[in-house]
């Protein structure tokens, strides 16, 4: 079947540089972000992009991402049958009948049965939204049932029901087989009976139906959502290698802007990023601050980055906002309370099918805020003098890091002669709890008869949260005096009960060459019990039942998800109970990224919402592997439960060095 | 027109430590702060020079070291940072270091009219609150001490209405300039330095003055024009504390015993 070349063809040639246009018009948008390399191992890049983008592997791991990946791989068949479409539209003596018979009508079988399944997949789509569409589809500038989603589903739909019908009166005609193209040849049965005339009519309808409807697609692409099809593939590409709450340095010069305060000040990739969101909603189903009711909105923060691109203007090779990124001027502005919402869990980056980075962009904003405009929380001021003058938060005498050992034996860390560095940190030394759960770590390693030692009132706050609160500054010094303290004392294998140090010391010190063991207490413990050097018989059976709760720092943000279930395992006999959202999934408590140190005014408090869900499990324990979380956890339970008389008792909050520690007491 | 702040580096004295032999402070390794007072001095001075676009020069007369403590107030704004330093001026008491800081403003007068000096209302190691006054006294200035709000500042009419925070009541006066005002926590939350400008601050110089510039007589400063002498210190011993009734296990019963323990000592209302 051959079109009216001297229509297709100038149509074709308008469209495609049309699209090209558009094309470039959004990638120079991108182009004026700041230098970034993501181009550093690309072996490794190209074998993740293959297993994210073409595997689809986060897409699946939600049930209705299935409808998706099916979309998608009928996509990238019908992406060839499209190409020779377009092709032998112009020249039709070029076409897939060029091919040696049997795999030309392979083709077509396989492209007549992926239709079939595209079909499917949008209808389903459509209905999803229609009838049982999730909370999480909608926000403030995009609802599930938007008639975007609607016409990007029907648009599919008309080019399969197209497609279907050319080939269906191609196959009345007798133009091709039917039995290669089994979907097709019954459409062109419904179509019939005709004369060849009318199918003939038919068939330059729906050609035309299905070019018309093909281009005007493509030329919709770079305007919308829709172009993650073109973005979202790269984006899995250039995604990013490190740890992801490990922000770049800052070269601290006269002269230097920090922090993000204007769009262009965003790396290309974040650029990248606003236009690979297909509004999917994940990494707002699983925000704590969401969740809560906060301002913030991991997807709206990424659509406010983007707009706000979108809405500047290029004055030659210059940028100009239309308005500025931080602040409360609607669509295409960050608000401060958004930014400061963030606990930095990471749940946000964790969902998103297309590793869009949504945290970083948040810290990047509070460098700004902090460092060049000095505005923050007003609790902040404390912290951050606090922690320059006294290098722990709550500002206390650097003496009093060796009072939680008051009756028992502690030694310095002396270079060569001792082994590990129990890295205290700052809620180990001062907060009157977690000093229990240090007690308990230092008597399993005298049990275990590790050798140990601490740096007493030499230890320094290790600066995790001035660096999540965006105070890159304060940060930079405290690393640089650590990193120093640690170089000069010969420390190489570091023991830390705190997830937040843990991370700190392993990932973000290795910014400034040092490069550390670091093990978590619960990897600590169950070295030693694999090594045989620590009994647990197993007994402790009178904390109940036990469920943990996964810290963001050590799970999601280092993947140390078995160590503390074992440790805790190996103490009582049995594995603990399980929340509903647990490992990679896990819920913040809520201290997060700085949250530790300000007060939470906006919404419902995020250590409830994860209480309640933990309570739901009946614990008489709720086990943690982070002091923060042990805080937050003791706090909501005074709350949950004050004045009230349970019948099965108060659940009780223990970190795992509490629940091994329990296990070395004597078997009764 | 300037606005002086009179800055003093202190021991954390949270950190300090008496030597129970010698009866001074154990100095060693105890970090320096800014006077916490000042701090809030210093940030009135750098909002009135955002309102009025007074200059502020930060002053503090201590040891070499205490350039770190003026270099902050380089960081926060200041447009300039004067180290009164000389060995001549150790061992000084309030009265010969109100000498010595009234010289430096009264220099400072000279080259360009001062119309506020500002200091915290007292210090946290020597605690006597002496200084400020001593040198409204000694340049003839209008004495405002415990300022917790500024009304207004009339600088052609020449004048100045602050709010006094004193026991029980607020007293709000007028005064002609130049006038002394010592400052307590409640006037204002001190700023934190941004980024640029703390780099910036660690360009920028901290002009020391010593006694060739001053010129003072050697009788008036330093130990010699100190009459004060400090005979003792000590911390006072604390007794230690008990442990009343257990409140993880009973909760109602150890407040009760709380309640009653207070109540026999006069604490509370029977």
């Amino acid at each position: 079947m051959a079109p009216n070349i001297t229509i297709f063809a100038p149509l074709l040639a308008a469209s495609l540089l049309l699209f090209a246009w558009n094309c470039y018009r959004r990638f120079s948008l991108v182009a004026v972000g700041q230098a970034e390399d993501r181009f550093q191992r690309p072996a490794t890049r190209l074998w993740e992009m293959f297993r994210f983008a073409f595997g689809q592997k986060r897409v699946l791991s939600r049930p209705f991402g299935v409808v998706h990946a099916c979309i998608f791989w009928s996509f990238l068949a019908l992406v060839l049958a499209n190409g020779e479409f377009l092709v032998a539209g112009l020249v039709p003596s070029l076409n897939l009948g060029l091919l040696p018979a049997f795999a030309h009508h392979l083709l077509m079988l396989v492209f007549d049965l992926v239709s079939l399944l595209a079909l499917t997949a949008v209808l389903v789509a459509a209905g999803r939204r229609l009838f049982c569409p999730p909370a999480y589809l909608d926000s403030s500038y995009a609802k599930a049932r938007s008639p975007e989603a609607f016409m990007i589903l029907s648009c599919i739909a008309v080019l399969m029901l197209a497609y279907f019908g050319l080939h269906g009166a191609l196959i009345e005609l007798g133009q091709e087989p039917a039995g290669w193209m089994p979907i097709s040849a019954r459409a062109g049965k419904l179509l019939g009976p005709l004369s060849p005339q009318g199918f003939a009519a038919l068939a330059s309808f729906f050609w035309w139906l299905h070019a018309v409807v093909l281009l005007a697609f493509l030329n919709y692409l770079p305007l919308k959502k829709h172009m993650h099809i073109i973005t979202a593939i790269p984006n899995c590409f250039f995604k990013s290698l490190e740890k992801p709450n490990t922000q770049p340095r800052e070269e601290f010069k006269v002269g230097n802007s920090f922090g993000v305060g204007s769009v262009d000040q965003f790396t290309w990739k974040d650029l990248l990023d606003g236009f690979c969101c297909t509004e999917c909603g994940r990494c707002q189903s699983v925000c704590p601050a969401t969740a809560t009711g906060k301002p913030l909105n991991p997807r709206q923060v990424v659509h406010d980055m983007k707009a706000n691109l979108v809405n500047g203007t290029m004055d030659g090779k210059l940028f100009k906002s239309a308005q500025p990124l931080i602040g409360s001027q609607g669509e295409g502005s960050v608000a401060e309370d958004a930014i400061w919402s963030c606990t930095t869990c990471g749940a946000c980056m964790a969902a998103c099918p297309v590793f869009i980075e949504q945290m970083p962009k948040i810290v990047k904003m509070r460098r700004n805020l902090v460092e060049m405009q000095t505005r923050f929380p007003e609790e902040l001021l404390n912290l951050f003098e606090n922690i320059e003058g006294r290098s722990n938060p709550w500002g206390i005498a650097p003496t009093e890091r060796t009072k939680w050992y008051s009756t028992m034996d502690v030694k310095p860390f002396e270079a060569g002669k001792t082994e590990y560095l129990l890295y205290v940190g700052c809620a180990g030394s001062f907060d009157s709890r977690q000093k229990h759960v240090t007690v308990a770590l230092a008597t399993i390693l005298d049990a275990a008869g590790v050798s140990w030692g601490i740096l007493g009132k030499e230890e320094l706050c290790c600066g995790d949260s001035l660096r999540r609160l965006g105070n890159e500054y304060a940060f930079d010094k405290l690393a640089k005096e650590n990193v120093q303290l640690f170089k000069g004392k010969g420390i190489t294998k570091v023991i830390t009960q705190c997830p937040h140090c843990f991370s700190t010391l392993q990932n973000d010190y290795r910014q400034y060459g040092l490069e550390l063991e670091v093990l978590h207490h619960s990897q600590m413990i169950n070295l030693l019990i694999a090594d045989g050097r620590l009994q647990l018989n197993s007994q402790v059976k009178h904390l109940g039942n036990i469920v943990f709760h996964d810290s963001c720092y050590l799970g999601r943000h280092n993947d140390v998800y078995e160590a503390p279930r074992q440790a805790i395992e190996a103490a009582t006999g049995s594995a603990p109970a399980e929340m509903e959202r647990n490992r990679e999934n896990s819920f913040c408590c809520g201290a997060g990224g700085g949250r530790m140190w300000m007060e939470e005014q906006l919404g419902s408090r995020i250590n409830l919402n994860r209480i309640e869900e933990a309570l739901t499990a009946k614990p008489d324990t709720i086990c943690v592997s982070c002091p923060y979380c042990l805080t937050m956890f003791d706090d909501g339970l005074k709350d949950l439960q004050s004045g009230k008389d349970l019948p099965s008792g108060r659940t009780q909050v223990k970190d795992i060095a509490e629940v091994v520690a329990e296990g070395l007491r004597p078997s009764v | 027109m300037l606005v002086v702040v009179c800055i003093k580096q202190v021991p954390d004295t949270t950190q300090v430590q008496i030597d129970p032999v010698t009866n001074t402070l154990v100095r060693e390794g105890i970090p320096f702060i800014a006077n916490p007072y000042d701090t809030h001095a210093m940030e009135e001075a750098l909002r009135l020079k955002d309102e009025f676009g007074l200059k502020v020069v930060a002053i503090s007369m201590g040891p070499p070291n205490a350039e770190a403590t003026l270099r902050k107030t380089l960081a926060l704004g200041a447009d300039r940072a004067i180290l009164l330093s000389d060995r001549v001026f150790g061992g000084a008491d309030t009265l010969a270091t109100s000498n010595v800081l009234s010289a430096a403003i009264n220099k400072l007068h000279a080259e360009e009219e001062v119309a506020l000096v500002l200091c915290g209302k007292q210090t946290i190691d020597g605690d006597t609150a002496q200084v400020g006054p001593g040198i409204a006294t000694r340049n003839g200035y209008s004495q405002l001490t415990l300022v917790d709000r500024v009304d207004n500042l009339d600088l052609s009419g020449k004048r100045v209405r602050v709010r006094r925070k004193l026991e029980g009541r607020h007293e709000i006066v007028e005064s002609p300039l130049p006038a002394m005002l010592t400052v307590v926590r409640e006037l204002n939350r001190p700023r934190y330095p941004s980024v640029p400008l703390r780099l910036a601050s660690l360009e920028r110089e901290v002009t020391v003055w010593d006694n060739s510039v001053l010129k003072l007589d050697v009788n008036s400063i330093g130990l010699k024009g100190s009459p004060t002498w400090v005979s003792r210190i000590f911390s006072p011993q604390r007794e230690k504390g008990e442990i009343v009734g257990d409140g993880a296990q009973d909760p109602k019963g150890t407040a009760r015993l709380l309640l009653e323990k207070l109540r026999s000592k006069d604490l509370l209302p029977v």
